[in-house]
């Protein structure tokens, strides 16, 4: 019923913003006013369902039959469904009332009613997607999805920029597109019919071959969606192009489709395991995760920089997957449900922290007009409320605890390490290594997040946009403050929420943990079974407060004559410090690219003019290029190819009616004699 | 339950104290080794108190961050080391995290260090910034890893269990696995507590220095905090070193006093003589460029990955 309400109230808003275009204040209210209620309907309906605990919370509901009889939309909720859901709204419900004060920005300059209708269409469809029941309904939803977002890509028009990336993932969904199609193709004509419940556990009447065909052609198509390395590439392009709220959505909740994708077809469709498809994911989430971090490193673009970090968190989640994916070959189905959890409190943490950091990045863009970190500086004292929950984003994405990325991550370790005594062959060192990799990804993500939050908000401006920024306006701030105050509470109350992933677990691999993961009434989280440590984000949180009173109590005996003055930062006897002399996000980040210069293969000129001696410059020009590894070594030479391919066959195509006549006898021929 | 919050209180003071004392003696030891007569080993406390009643000067570019981050290192540090066993085998706040949840507040506390140091704008703090947010990102797989390796054989994460079931039996610390991962943590923890080959704790307005030049802006009461903070830091790494990766005469649970008695002393021993290899390591090594550090830390991850290794081929 509440599910219903929020998806009328998505068709209302798209329908209300689109035709109320003219009146761009009333459009706004109206487009983005109805996208929050359905969120927020969204979010209880989902909340409660889970909680209430069936696996299945409602029959299969047709929507629309067609005239032939396989041709249905149908829908069906169940917990998987739920979850997704819940992700879907909670975000939206936040970039919705953020977007309220956003859109303002648009005013006189874009249109806003189309910009709130397909905001709507893009949150119906990103349900549809998460609740369809059988193949019609997710391939036409997941087909509007990429079209919807391509428009949202390319909103900017104006800016070639955003022409060529909204190409690039028109290109690059409509692949993932075909090999989803494809892989279900494989399933359908297996089962015979089209319905989610009938590709239940259909693997087990494919060949092993056919199998293997399927959950390649899926781990392409859905790591396309997702972003994994390297199918990447146009992750970086679209996401940063698009309006900021839209950004915000993308990050946080379409590249999750493609996790519910895998998740929906690996542990539901495909049947039991083989080894190899929990290792090549457990291997693929790593690659994806240590790079994806080490190309945000390197970003000074705010948005690219988030958009980068999205790969390297759906890296992570693919190793809590890959993990529960191996667990299920070896039997170990408890551990399969940690590592599932795992990956599924990952998806849920990364919608959350990402759509944050993804608005507040909106909003510093609103504030000084660029997207360029060299650019910003002091942002702290202009912009306090945004800043602070930034640092939230900041802290809860570098996985530090007492926030969620803390949580998520530290259940990933606790499945990574058991899953050492699982098997006794070699594959089991992928499981500690896995683990130090993790590791690596967080410190390098603390470093790119001190330098992100460091050189954005913290020091002098660099400029005058930065000088005059101001602060975001109201509802910019509400949209933010929800997403940080989720991030605490997934971060302080695990316990609370893991409740919720019960009914998903079971459905998925046949395991309720919440009662073992929960010791000390829920204060503390534990490993699940015996060899699991344990760890208490809120008893941190409150150790944290009693022990406050250490430093306090030494300002109350020897502190209390100082007196606290401000003064300049030391100059080294210059005179005053300049902007200019600051730290810059590219020099911050020059340590981890000489370390690593055989990925990046960065190259720098520097041209300096001087009257008398190369110390004192007059004039210095500096310039740094990396190369785009994927782009120049993988992706080049596959479409220089396609280009001499297509060459060839341009003699094919003459123009002649009476040759394509000939090709369409011929091909009919060999066709029958096929056939025959 | 009483016990339990002696215990607590008792190991906070413990941190609390001896953390000074043992950067003292260090440095003490130090300049004896180099024909010096060097500070007395308790000069920290001094120094802390005196930083304490001195007046505050703060930059007028820095922003709220920059007073924050003192309170965040000091406790962030106070609290991992509540969970790192040191006298007796359950730590005080075992239960709220293991060795997953040190690393983690002792990279919190790094986060805030940082953003510290980049905050009043001075070219010296966004370098100190920068090379110890690359350090810590190279030295901290290696970490993991070798703590893994000690995790794995002791099957848990939990630091108390860990070390008490080496305890159980002895002849384990030797094995290879054992061995080549207390030598990964060792440099690890030269990297991490910024000692000579990586850094130079007793530099000032170099261009080489990394720990201190985050710290140049602060002064009074906040620069105490920092310091102190850093070295209790600096212990509970030590500790970590000397209890888990080398439990030898560490009480268990519900142990008598002489029990007690005997793990202090044991605990002690082990700290000062890790100290001393320490001192040595400073005083009959250079510092290294910053561009070979990494070859260092590869070298310790390399280690932990042979220790890894090992547990597979010795299992």
């Amino acid at each position: 019923m509440l599910l219903t309400i929020a998806l009328v109230a998505y068709v209302a808003g798209m329908a209300g913003a689109l035709l109320t275009q003219r009146a761009e204040r009333v459009a706004n209210a109206l487009g983005f006013g109805l996208a929050a209620l359905g969120g927020a309907c969204g979010v209880v309906f989902s909340v409660v369902s889970l909680a209430a605990g069936q696996a299945m919370t409602s029959a299969p509901v047709t929507l629309w039959s067609g005239p032939i009889p396989a041709v249905r939309l149908v829908v069906e909720v169940d917990a998987l469904s739920c979850f997704f859901v819940l992700i879907v709204s909670l975000v939206g419900l936040a970039i919705s009332i953020f977007s309220f004060g956003y859109a303002r920005t648009y005013y006189g300059r874009k249109n806003v009613g189309v910009l709130a209708g397909v905001y709507n269409a893009l949150l119906l469809v990103t349900t549809l997607v998460f609740i369809a029941g059988n193949l019609w309904m997710f391939l036409i939803a997941w087909e509007l999805m990429a079209l919807l977002a391509y428009a949202m890509v390319s909103f900017e028009h104006e800016d070639r920029e955003a022409r060529q990336a909204g190409v690039l993932y028109f290109i690059m969904s409509h692949l993932d597109a075909a090999c989803i199609l494809l892989g279900f193709l494989v399933l359908a004509q297996a089962a015979g019919d089209f319905s989610f419940a009938s590709l239940h556990g259909i693997g087990a009447k494919l060949s092993p071959h056919q199998r293997d065909a399927a959950f390649l052609l899926f781990l392409c198509g859905f790591g396309i969606k997702a972003g994994v390395v390297p199918l990447h590439i146009w992750l970086p392009v679209a996401h940063p192009v698009a309006p900021s709220n839209i950004s915000a959505l993308m990050s946080g909740v379409f590249i999750k489709t493609g996790i519910y994708g895998l998740v929906r077809v690996c542990f539901e469709f495909l049947g039991p395991p083989p080894m190899w498809w929990g290792a090549t994911m457990l291997a693929a989430g790593t690659v994806s995760a240590v790079l994806g971090v080490l190309y945000a490193l390197m970003e000074h673009d705010l948005k690219r920089l988030l958009a980068y970090h999205s790969i390297e968190n759906i890296g992570i989640i693919l190793m809590g997957l890959g993990a529960a994916l191996m667990f299920l070959h070896t039997g170990h189905e408890v551990l399969a449900s940690l590592a599932l959890i795992a990956g599924l409190y990952h998806t849920i943490n990364h919608a959350v922290f990402k759509a944050l950091l993804f608005l507040g990045a909106g909003a510093v863009l609103h504030a000084t007009h660029t997207r360029n970190m060299e650019e910003m500086g002091g942002l702290a004292k202009r912009m306090r409320w945004t800043s602070l929950f930034f640092l939230v984003g900041a802290v809860a994405i570098s996985a530090l605890p007492p926030l969620n990325g803390f949580v998520s991550e530290w259940l990933t370790y606790q499945s990574l390490l058991q899953g050492f005594g699982t098997t006794t062959s070699l594959v089991r060192l992928m499981f500690p290594l896995g683990g130090a990799m993790l590791a690596l990804t967080g410190a390098l993500a603390a470093a790119c997040f001190v330098k992100a939050f460091g050189i954005t908000f913290l020091a002098q401006p660099r400029s005058d946009h930065a000088r005059n920024a101001h602060e975001a306006s109201l509802p910019m701030l509400v949209g933010q403050g929800v997403l940080a105050a989720a991030c605490v509470f997934l971060g302080l109350f695990p316990t609370v929420f893991l409740k919720l992933l019960d009914p998903v677990t079971q459905q998925l691999a046949g395991h309720q943990l919440s009662q073992q993961l929960t010791l000390a009434n829920g204060l503390v989280l534990a490993g699940a079974t015996a060899q699991g440590g344990t760890v208490s984000t809120l008893g941190i949180m409150l150790m944290a407060v009693c022990l406050l009173p250490v430093p306090l109590a030494l300002w109350a005996v020897f502190a209390r004559r100082a007196r606290t003055r401000i003064a300049p930062t030391w100059d080294c006897g210059q005179r005053g410090l300049t902007p200019q002399m600051e730290y810059t996000a590219t020099g911050f980040s020059k340590p981890l690219r000489m370390i690593f210069k055989a990925l990046f293969r960065p190259r720098r000129e520097v041209q300096r003019e001087y009257d008398f001696s190369p110390y004192f410059a007059t004039t210095l020009r500096f310039e740094s290029h990396m190369e785009e590894v994927f782009q120049t070594r993988i992706y080049r030479p596959v479409i220089l190819g396609l280009f001499r391919l297509s060459r060839r066959l341009r003699a094919l195509q003459a123009g002649s009616l009476q040759a394509y006549l000939i090709y369409v006898f011929i091909t009919l021929v060999a066709l029958l004699l096929f056939a025959l | 339950m009483n016990l339990d919050l002696l215990n607590f209180v008792g190991q906070t003071l413990a941190l609390l104290l001896l953390a000074p004392l043992l950067s003292g003696c260090i440095k003490n030891w130090k300049a004896k080794l180099q024909n010096r007569r060097g500070p007395r080993p308790w000069q920290v406390y001094f120094d802390i108190v005196k930083f304490l009643r001195k007046d505050m000067v703060i930059s007028e570019h820095a922003s709220w961050v920059f007073s924050f981050a003192p309170y965040v290192v000091f406790l962030t540090a106070l609290l991992a080391g509540l969970m790192v066993p040191m006298v007796n085998a359950p730590a005080p706040l075992r239960l709220f995290g293991g060795v997953l949840a040190v690393v983690g507040l002792l990279a919190l506390g790094r986060f805030f260090l940082a953003l510290g140091g980049l905050d009043p704008a001075s070219t010296f703090g966004g370098m100190g910034s920068s090379r110890e947010m690359t350090i810590s990102a190279i030295a901290e797989p290696a970490m993991m890893l070798a703590i893994f390796t000690v995790a794995i054989t002791a099957g848990s994460t939990d630091l108390s269990q860990i070390a008490q079931s080496t305890q159980s039996a002895t002849w384990k610390l030797l094995n290879p696995a054992h061995v080549l991962a207390f030598a990964a943590m060792f440099v690890v923890l030269l990297a991490e507590t910024g000692r000579i080959p990586v850094d130079n704790p007793a530099t000032h307005l170099e261009l080489t220095m990394i720990h201190e030049a985050m710290l140049l802006e602060y002064s009074g009461r906040y620069l105490a905090l920092m310091e102190w903070g850093a070295s209790i830091k600096q212990l509970v790494l030590m500790t970590l070193l000397v209890n888990v990766f080398f439990p030898v005469g560490l009480a268990g649970p519900q142990a008598s006093v002489a029990a007690l008695g005997i793990s202090l002393a044991a605990y002690l021993a082990k700290l000062l003589a890790l100290s001393a290899v320490v001192v040595v390591v400073e005083t009959t090594n250079a510092k290294m460029r910053l561009f070979r550090v990494p070859d260092l830390l590869s070298t310790a991850f390399v280690l932990a990955a042979l220790a890894l290794l090992s547990t597979f081929l010795f299992q």
